[in-house]
């Protein structure tokens, strides 16, 4: 049964992904994208993934959308037709695809419990993760505390990409003077999405918090947590206009963000260091070590996801206020 | 049946080589990057199909539940690191469109080469 | 007792899937755009109510009706004013809705 599910929303998703390619409105192309991602994420829980699920949701349907359209807003909306036939480009791509499939038979089955994948190090992480660190998602214990090294890569990569953004898009002409552009109002003159956003601005946010700190009993934690508090501000900065948004959650309390946040992560793990353990290792953090490994999760998980929701939010109004000037 | 096991590999052979062919024929800079961000979907698939196992449930252990079977955890915190920097990647190739948007007044492929050449 | 409840949450679901069919059919067949989104306003509303009671009914008292309750509240609260954007942003962008009624039977869209 779950099966025939399975196939029918995978199905879809190749319908939509060549709906994308044949939308010549790139606004189109854009909501199918949206779609795309939602199928995914509804792909991803039937395999098990409740944590990638909800993070592709918030992020892939949410934020990818936003920031687009505003680069959208930026640019132009209509793609030039498209007149070549790409004589090299099709057999080139069809031939890989045919390879791929070809060699999709030599993988495991789908839901094979022999595969390789599963032999090697899993067992290990799903046997001592009750011992050593004794949270229920394992998702989390490994992303937190045995590969935290990694993670701590991936936020500033993160953190990196969104002072790149900055970097771009900060810069002005120094011909042009700053024009004052006519003050954005959002959607304020809008009644209906005006009070159902703000009713329903309070409750995003207390799910993000929820999402938070929930993170290490059921699917959640700092990505994603990080992801839907930034939609909730970014709601508010739609609803109220750029202006109001910026004046109530100003540019440098997400700088300060951003930075802080991969700050608490790394001097966590020197903080490890400091009380005679290695870098990361948070059983010392604590006299009892799976008391130091919770506390550990509970601090980086939070510099995750101020990290991620501070760059997000800079990431968002960069785009927004380009079009000021 | 046996053959719809691998039926995920075969929308991630489809699905990927649908955001390649985007990337390699389309002109337009955005549509570019919509391409890629299928392309990345496609990857992000089969990595999580890798993590299904049969009967298996998502790997929050549950006190009380004796000899559970969980699906592999770790594809799945490499995937979910990997949704999120790929939306900062996705930012940066989106704010050096903007900005080639501003110099060169296109987003179109052809026209940036043609302004180039001509200079 | 539990036959009754299994039985009522299995009409309200397929009475879902119907609906959803129906919008579905609606959203592809209708002359125009407003009434296109008419059409396809029934699976946000009239659908999602009923697929959501059933599975309230399959869950029964636990956490997971009171999740199905909360995303009823969203769900009322949310899709009328996504609809409200969707037909805002259509008029703004100057699509007039059609006052006259067309006589003539399965005109397409001018």
């Amino acid at each position: 049964m779950t099966i025939l599910f399975a196939v029918f929303l995978l199905s879809l998703l190749v319908i939509i992904a060549v709906a994308i390619i044949r939308a010549e409105n790139l606004f189109v192309a854009l909501m199918l994208t949206t779609i795309f991602s939602l199928l995914m994420a509804t792909n991803f829980f039937i395999l098990d993934a409740a944590d990638v699920a909800l993070t592709e949701a918030a992020i892939g349907a949410g934020i990818t959308t936003v920031i687009f359209l505003g680069a959208l807003a930026l640019t132009s909306e209509h793609e030039k037709p498209f007149v070549a036939v790409p004589w090299l480009a099709l057999p080139v791509v069809a031939v890989t695809a045919a390879l791929l499939i070809f060699a999709s038979f030599d993988n495991p089955r789908l839901g094979d419990p022999e595969a390789p994948i599963h032999q090697h190090v899993v067992p290990w992480y799903l046997e001592q993760t009750p011992k050593l660190v004794d949270i229920p998602n394992v998702v989390t214990a490994i992303l937190g505390s045995f590969r935290a090294f990694d993670t701590l890569g991936e936020v500033f990569v993160i953190f990196a990409a969104c002072i790149g953004v900055l970097f771009l898009l900060s810069a002005r002409k120094p011909s042009e003077t700053r024009c004052t552009a006519p003050a954005s109002v959002g959607l304020s003159q809008h009644l209906i999405p005006k009070v159902a956003g703000r009713f329903i601005l309070p409750f995003i946010i207390l799910f993000g918090f929820y999402v938070q700190f929930h993170g290490d009993f059921g699917p959640g934690g700092g990505f994603q947590a990080g992801a839907i508090v930034a939609t909730g501000l970014i709601l508010f900065a739609l609803l109220e206009g750029e202006e109001r948004a910026l004046r109530a959650f100003p540019r440098w309390i997400m700088m300060a963000m951003a930075a802080g946040g991969a700050l608490l992560y790394a001097l966590v793990g020197v903080a490890g260091i400091a009380m005679g353990g290695k870098f990361l290792d948070y059983s010392v953090l604590s006299s009892d070590p799976i008391a130091g490994q919770h506390l550990g999760i509970l601090l980086i998980e939070a510099g995750v996801g101020i990290t991620v929701c501070g760059s997000l939010l800079l990431i968002f109004h960069a785009f927004a206020a380009r079009e000021s000037f | 049946m046996e053959l719809l096991g691998y039926y995920n590999y075969w929308v991630f052979a489809v699905v990927l080589c649908l955001g390649l062919y985007t990337v390699i024929t389309r002109n337009n800079l955005i549509k570019k990057l919509l391409g890629l961000s299928i392309f990345q979907s496609a990857v992000f698939l089969l990595y999580i199909t890798m993590d299904k196992v049969d009967g298996g449930t998502a790997p929050i252990i549950q006190k009380g539940v004796s000899d559970p079977i969980f699906s592999n955890p770790l594809p799945q915190v490499l995937i979910l690191t990997a949704i999120v920097v790929g939306v900062s990647t996705t930012a940066l190739g989106l704010a050096i469109v903007v900005r080639i948007k501003e110099s060169y007044g296109s987003i179109e492929e052809d026209d940036i080469l043609a302004r180039d050449s001509e200079l | 007792m539990n036959q009754v409840l299994d039985v009522l949450s299995w009409v309200l679901l397929s009475c879902g899937g119907f609906f959803i069919l129906v919008g579905g059919i609606g959203a592809l067949r209708m002359p125009s755009f407003y009434t296109r989104m008419h059409a396809a306003s029934v699976t946000d509303t009239m659908a999602s109510f009923l697929v959501i009671g059933g599975l309230i009914l399959q869950a029964g008292w636990s956490l997971a009706t009171v999740k199905l309750v909360a995303i009823i509240l969203f769900l009322m609260l949310t899709s009328p004013t996504s609809s409200y954007a969707v037909a805002n942003a259509a008029l703004l962008s100057g699509m007039k809705p059609d006052t006259k009624f067309k006589a003539n039977k399965g005109g397409r869209e001018s």
